[in-house]
C-alpha cells in the first residue's frame, strides 16, 4: 500500500494504491473518474485511453503507482466552465459516435493529435485513432469531426 | 403548419452531451458503495460432459469469499422463446465455457482466486461441434427432454433428435416448376458464427434488499423482457413482476448481443442468496466472446429455377444452423429466415427448410440482421451466377423478379409498399457513373451487386408504450422503455414527440428506462423501435395535445378544431394574435374570470400493439399467417480491386440506398448506414471466430479476433435514403438499423468472381481463400 499523488485534470489527488493496482482501476474506482471504460483490459481496444503528461495511454496497461507525481486527462477535464472542447462540440455535431462507449477514449487520442499537429492529413488522423476500436459509427463521422476542428485551428 | 419543423431534419442527438462530456453513465459506472459483493463464474471446461460432483470446499475458506453457489441453488429453468436453460449447468454441461457454479467475494481478486479452487468433477461426453454430425441419426441427443421443454407455438422441435425447431414454408409445387425450368442452379453456401463485439463486455448488478425487492441494473436492450424473465424463472422463490426492476442506463453497443436475457439470470439469482448487497456480475472480454449469445453458423442448399428470360420460377432453400447449445433465442433466428429466405423476390413456387440444430458450442442467439446477412449470401451470389449464365444483366434479372406491393411472400401475405426499385436504380446510377483503374498492372477491380430485405422478427402482440408528462416551464419529459444502444433511438423519439406538440427537442428529457417507472416495451430488437415505440409515442403526444385543445376550449370558448400547436404556444388557425404558451398552463391550468383554475398537468400516454399480425398458420407449409409486420428493402453496390498475385482486397466504394419509408433524422440514418456497412465487411473480410475440435473458441480477443480499425475502412462510402411511406409507421417510417449490413458479403462474393472470375461460397472471404481459388483456376 502506498499513498500517491496524481494531478487528474487539473487538481491534485492523493490516493492509496496497491502496487498491483493498474490506473484505469485506481482512476474509476478510487477517484470517480469514470469517462475512462474498461472494453478489453489488454491494450486493443483504447476505451481506457488518458493523457499521461500529455501522451496518450491505455491506462488498463499502466500501474497506478506509476502515476505517482504525474499528470492525468480525461475528457473530463477538456471542457471549460462547463463549456465542451471544440473537438467534443465537433463531435455531437457530426454525430462521431452512437453508444459512446469508445468515444472519451477516441476524443484522448485526437485531443493529443490536434495538440502536437494542427493540420494532420486524413492519414494521420486515421493512424492517430487506429488504437480506438468503435463497432458503431465505422468511423467515417470521427474523422470528419476530427478534420473539421483541424481546419479552424 | 403543414410543414414538418422537426421531422427528416438532422436534430442534435439528445445524448450527445452526456456522452462526449463524459458524464455519461453505464451499468459498471454506478457506484454501489463499500457493500458491493462481486461474483465470478467457474465455467465448464468440457463442449459436452455430466457433471459428478462440485466441491466447494476449499473455495469457501478463502476470506472474504462470501458465498459459492451451484446448480443446486437454482434448478429453475429458463428462456425467451424456448424454456431450455437453466441458470446454473444442472447434470450436464453442453458447452465451454457454461457457467458450473459462482464465487461471491468481497473483492473481485478474490473472487478470481477463488474460482481456482472449485472442484468439479466431470464424465466428458461426445461433443457435437458441427451441425451436420448433429443431425445424423446416431447422433448423442443433447437434450433429452425436448419434448417436454415449452416453447412459444410456432415452434416445432423434433423430439428423440437434436432438431430444436424445423420452420417449414411451402409454396406451390417447385418439382414441376423445376422440370419446367430452362436452367436449374444448385450449389451449397456456408457462413460461420461471428461475434457482436460491442465495446461495453456485459454486466448486470443485482440486489434484492431486505424487503424482498429485486432490483437489477444491466447493459441491457430488453429491460422489461429481462423483468419477465426474471420473474418468471424466480417465481419458485416467491418473487412476482411487482418485486422486480430492472434499470437500463446508457448501452455501451449491443447489436442484439445484448438482447433477451444471458449472464443478467446470474446476477438476479445470486442477488437473492446475498440479500442486503448489491452484488455485480461484469464479463471480461474473453467471456463477451464466448458466454453471450453468438450469431449462429449455417450451411445452406440453394437451388433455384429459371426461365430463359431471367423470371425465377422456384427456389428451394434449405438452411441446417448451427445453433448451439441452447436455442431459446436463436430458434427464432431459424424461424425469421424459414420464412424470408426468398429474399426480396416473387417467386411462385417455394420451399424452405430452416433447421434449427443443436451443437456444442455456446448459445447462438440475436445478431444485426437475424439471419438475414446469412442467407443472403448464398440467394444474392445465385441470383448473379444465374444472370451471368443467361446472358443477362444481373441488375435487370434483379428488377425483372423484385417483389412489389401486393405480390404474395412465401407464407402467402402481401408485400407491403416499398421502394425497392427506386433503391435499384438509385443504386444502378451511381455505379454507372464511377469508373475505377487499377492501382497497378497486377490488380483488378469488379463491382458486386446486392439487394435485400429484413422483417423485425417480433412475436404478433410485441407491445411499445408512451407516457407523457409536461413541467412548469413547458419543456417535457417523455419515458419510453426502447434503449438508446446507438442508433439514436431516445433523438427520434423526442422528434416526434417535438413534432406533434410544437415544443423543440432541446426541452425534450427523454432517457433509457427503469421498468417500475416507465410504460412497458416488448425489446430493442428487430428494427422496431422507431416503427412500433414511434407509433406509443405519436400516440402520447396527440393524446396530450388533445387535452390541451380541450381545456383550451372549455376555458377559453375556442373551438378544438381552430386550435394548433407551434412555438411552445397554442395557436389559432381563426386568430392569428391569439397565442397562448404551453408554460402558462400545462401545469397550473388556466385562470378563469373568477379565480379558479381549469386544468392541471398535461400528461399524455400511448400505446401501440399491431393488430393485424398472427403466427398461426399451417405447420406443414407456413401458410395462412401473418408474421411479419412489414419489410424493409434495399440495394446496393460495392467496387472492390484485388491483388491478383495476393489475394489481398480493397474496398474503393459502397453505395447503399434502403427504403426507411421516412428518414425522421437523416444523419441518424446516414451514421446506420455507414456503421453497418463497415461491420458488414467485417464479417466477410476480417472476422473469423475459431474452434478446435473440442468446441474451445481460439481467438476469444481482439488481437486474434480482428474487428476494423479506422484504417480499414473502405475510402468512400454513398448511403442513399429512400422514402415509400410505411403507412402505419409514425410519420410513414419503418426500421432499417439492422438491413445496412446484409448485402454486404454477397456483393464481395460477386466483386471477386467479376474481377477473377471465381466464385467463393464460403464466409469469411479472406485473401488466402481469394488466392487459392484463383491459383487453382489459372
Amino acid at each position: 500500500m502506498k499513498k500517491i499523488n496524481i494531478k487528474i485534470n487539473g487538481e491534485n489527488r492523493l490516493v492509496v494504491v496497491e502496487p498491483n493496482d493498474v490506473l484505469l482501476d485506481v482512476l474509476r474506482d478510487k477517484l470517480g473518474v469514470k469517462s475512462p471504460k474498461a472494453g478489453c483490459e489488454r491494450g486493443d481496444c483504447g476505451a481506457c485511453a488518458v493523457l499521461f503528461n500529455g501522451k496518450s495511454v491505455r491506462s488498463c496497461l499502466v500501474f497506478a503507482i506509476e502515476a505517482d507525481g504525474q499528470e492525468i486527462e480525461t475528457i473530463e477535464g477538456l471542457s471549460v466552465n462547463g463549456k465542451l472542447s471544440d473537438l467534443q462540440e465537433k463531435f455531437i455535431e457530426h454525430n462521431s459516435f452512437q453508444c459512446g462507449y469508445c468515444a472519451p477514449g477516441i476524443i484522448i487520442s485526437a485531443t493529443e493529435l490536434l495538440r502536437s499537429k494542427q493540420h494532420p492529413n486524413i492519414d494521420e488522423i486515421k493512424e492517430a485513432i487506429a488504437g480506438n476500436l468503435c463497432r458503431c459509427t465505422g468511423y467515417t463521422s470521427i474523422i470528419n469531426a476530427i478534420v473539421d476542428v483541424s481546419k479552424k485551428q | 403548419m403543414d410543414k414538418l419543423r422537426y421531422i427528416g431534419k438532422p436534430e442534435i442527438r439528445v445524448d450527445g452531451r452526456e456522452k462526449m462530456s463524459g458524464a455519461a453513465i453505464y451499468a459498471d459506472d454506478i457506484d454501489f458503495g463499500p457493500d458491493l459483493l462481486f461474483a465470478e463464474i467457474v465455467e465448464s471446461e468440457y463442449a459436452h460432459a455430466i457433471i459428478n460432483s462440485i466441491d466447494t470446499s476449499e473455495a469457501e475458506k478463502l476470506p472474504e469469499v462470501v458465498k459459492v453457489i451451484t446448480g443446486k441453488d437454482f434448478p429453475f429453468k429458463f428462456g425467451l422463446y424456448m424454456k431450455d436453460r437453466f441458470i446454473f449447468a444442472q447434470d450436464r454441461v453442453r458447452f465451454i465455457g457454461e457457467q458450473v457454479a459462482v464465487v461471491v467475494a468481497r473483492c473481485p481478486k478474490v473472487a478470481k482466486r477463488a474460482v481456482k479452487l472449485v472442484k468439479v468433477n466431470y464424465t466428458p461426453l461426445p461433443a457435437l461441434t458441427n451441425q451436420m454430425d448433429a443431425l445424423k441419426e446416431d447422433a448423442p441427443l443433447l437434450h433429452e427432454g425436448l419434448e417436454n421443454y415449452n416453447h412459444v407455438p410456432w415452434f416445432f422441435p423434433k423430439p428423440k433428435t437434436n432438431v430444436a425447431h424445423w420452420r417449414k414454408t411451402i409454396k406451390g409445387d417447385i418439382e414441376t416448376a423445376f422440370a419446367d425450368a430452362d436452367y436449374v442452379l444448385e450449389d451449397s453456401y456456408e457462413v460461420p458464427r461471428y461475434s457482436h463485439c460491442p465495446i461495453e463486455p456485459h454486466v448486470a448488478i443485482g440486489k434484492y434488499d431486505l424487503s424482498g425487492r429485486l432490483t437489477i441494473w444491466a447493459s441491457s436492450q430488453s429491460p422489461h423482457t429481462q423483468r419477465h424473465v426474471f420473474a418468471e424463472a424466480l417465481a419458485p422463490l416467491g418473487i412476482t413482476h411487482k418485486d422486480v426492476r430492472v434499470i437500463a442506463p446508457h448501452v455501451g453497443g449491443g447489436f442484439g448481443a445484448k438482447a433477451g436475457v444471458t449472464m443478467e439470470i446470474v446476477a438476479a439469482a445470486i442477488a437473492m442468496k446475498v440479500p442486503g448487497h448489491p452484488v455485480k456480475l461484469l464479463w471480461s472480454r474473453e467471456k463477451e466472446f464466448y458466454n453471450t449469445y453468438q450469431r449462429l453458423g449455417v450451411k445452406t442448399k440453394l437451388k433455384m429455377g429459371v426461365k430463359k428470360d431471367g423470371k425465377i420460377t422456384a427456389i428451394k432453400h434449405e438452411l441446417y444452423w448451427d445453433a448451439g447449445a441452447y436455442v431459446e433465442y436463436g430458434a427464432n433466428v431459424v424461424n425469421a429466415v424459414g420464412l424470408s429466405a426468398i429474399g426480396p423476390y416473387n417467386i411462385p413456387n417455394v420451399w424452405i427448410d430452416s433447421v434449427c440444430i443443436y451443437t456444442n458450442l455456446p448459445p447462438g442467439g440475436a445478431y444485426r440482421g437475424f439471419g438475414y446477412s446469412e442467407f443472403l449470401f448464398g440467394l444474392e451470389s445465385h441470383i448473379t451466377r444465374i444472370a451471368l449464365h443467361l446472358g443477362i444483366d444481373p441488375i435487370e434479372m434483379r428488377k425483372m423478379n423484385a417483389i412489389r406491393e401486393g405480390d404474395l411472400t412465401a407464407y402467402g401475405a402481401h408485400m407491403n409498399r416499398n421502394g425497392l426499385l427506386e433503391a435499384i436504380e438509385k443504386v444502378e446510377k451511381e455505379m454507372k457513373s464511377e469508373d475505377f483503374k487499377p492501382s497497378s498492372p497486377n490488380k483488378v477491380i469488379g463491382k458486386g451487386f446486392s439487394l435485400f430485405w429484413k422483417a423485425p422478427a417480433m412475436p404478433p402482440n410485441a407491445a411499445s408504450s408512451c407516457f407523457l408528462k409536461f413541467n412548469e416551464d413547458g419543456s417535457m419529459n417523455l419515458l419510453v422503455s426502447g434503449m438508446d444502444i446507438g442508433q439514436g433511438y431516445l433523438t427520434v423519439m423526442a422528434q416526434i414527440a417535438a413534432e406533434i406538440l410544437g415544443v423543440p427537442t432541446s426541452k425534450i428529457r427523454v432517457e433509457n428506462p427503469d421498468t417500475d417507472r416507465n410504460p412497458y416495451e416488448w425489446q430493442t430488437v428487430a428494427s422496431h423501435v422507431t416503427w412500433g415505440s414511434g407509433n406509443a409515442v405519436l400516440k402520447a403526444a396527440i393524446d396530450a395535445r388533445e387535452k390541451i385543445f380541450a381545456v383550451v376550449e372549455r376555458t377559453l370558448f375556442m373551438s378544438k378544431e381552430s386550435l394548433y400547436l407551434e412555438d411552445e404556444c397554442v395557436k389559432c388557425k381563426n386568430d392569428p394574435s391569439f397565442a397562448l404558451p404551453l408554460k402558462n398552463f400545462v401545469i397550473n391550468g388556466i385562470m378563469m374570470e373568477d379565480g379558479t383554475f381549469k386544468g392541471g398537468p398535461i400528461l399524455g400516454s400511448g400505446v401501440f400493439l399491431p393488430e393485424f399480425s398472427s403466427t398461426k398458420a399451417d405447420p406443414d407449409t407456413s401458410q395462412g399467417g401473418h408474421p411479419n409486420v412489414h419489410y424493409t428493402v434495399g440495394a446496393a453496390c460495392l467496387f472492390l480491386e484485388i491483388d491478383k498475385e495476393t489475394g489481398k482486397m480493397k474496398v474503393l466504394k459502397v453505395v447503399e440506398a434502403i427504403d426507411c419509408g421516412k428518414a425522421l433524422n437523416p444523419d441518424l440514418v446516414n451514421g446506420q448506414i455507414i456503421g453497418g456497412i463497415v461491420q458488414g465487411l467485417a464479417t466477410v473480410l476480417y472476422e473469423d471466430m475459431r474452434y478446435s475440435d473440442k468446441g474451445k473458441l481460439l481467438n476469444a480477443n481482439f488481437t486474434d479476433y480482428k474487428i476494423p480499425t479506422s484504417k480499414d475502412i473502405p475510402d468512400n462510402i454513398v448511403p442513399i435514403i429512400v422514402e415509400v411511406a410505411q403507412p402505419d409507421g409514425p410519420f410513414g417510417a419503418r426500421g432499417m438499423g439492422e438491413h445496412t449490413m446484409l448485402p454486404i458479403a454477397p456483393m464481395i462474393g460477386n466483386a471477386i468472381y467479376e474481377a477473377l472470375g471465381v466464385r467463393i461460397t464460403s464466409m469469411p472471404i479472406t485473401a488466402e481463400k481469394v488466392f487459392m481459388a484463383y491459383s487453382e483456376k489459372k
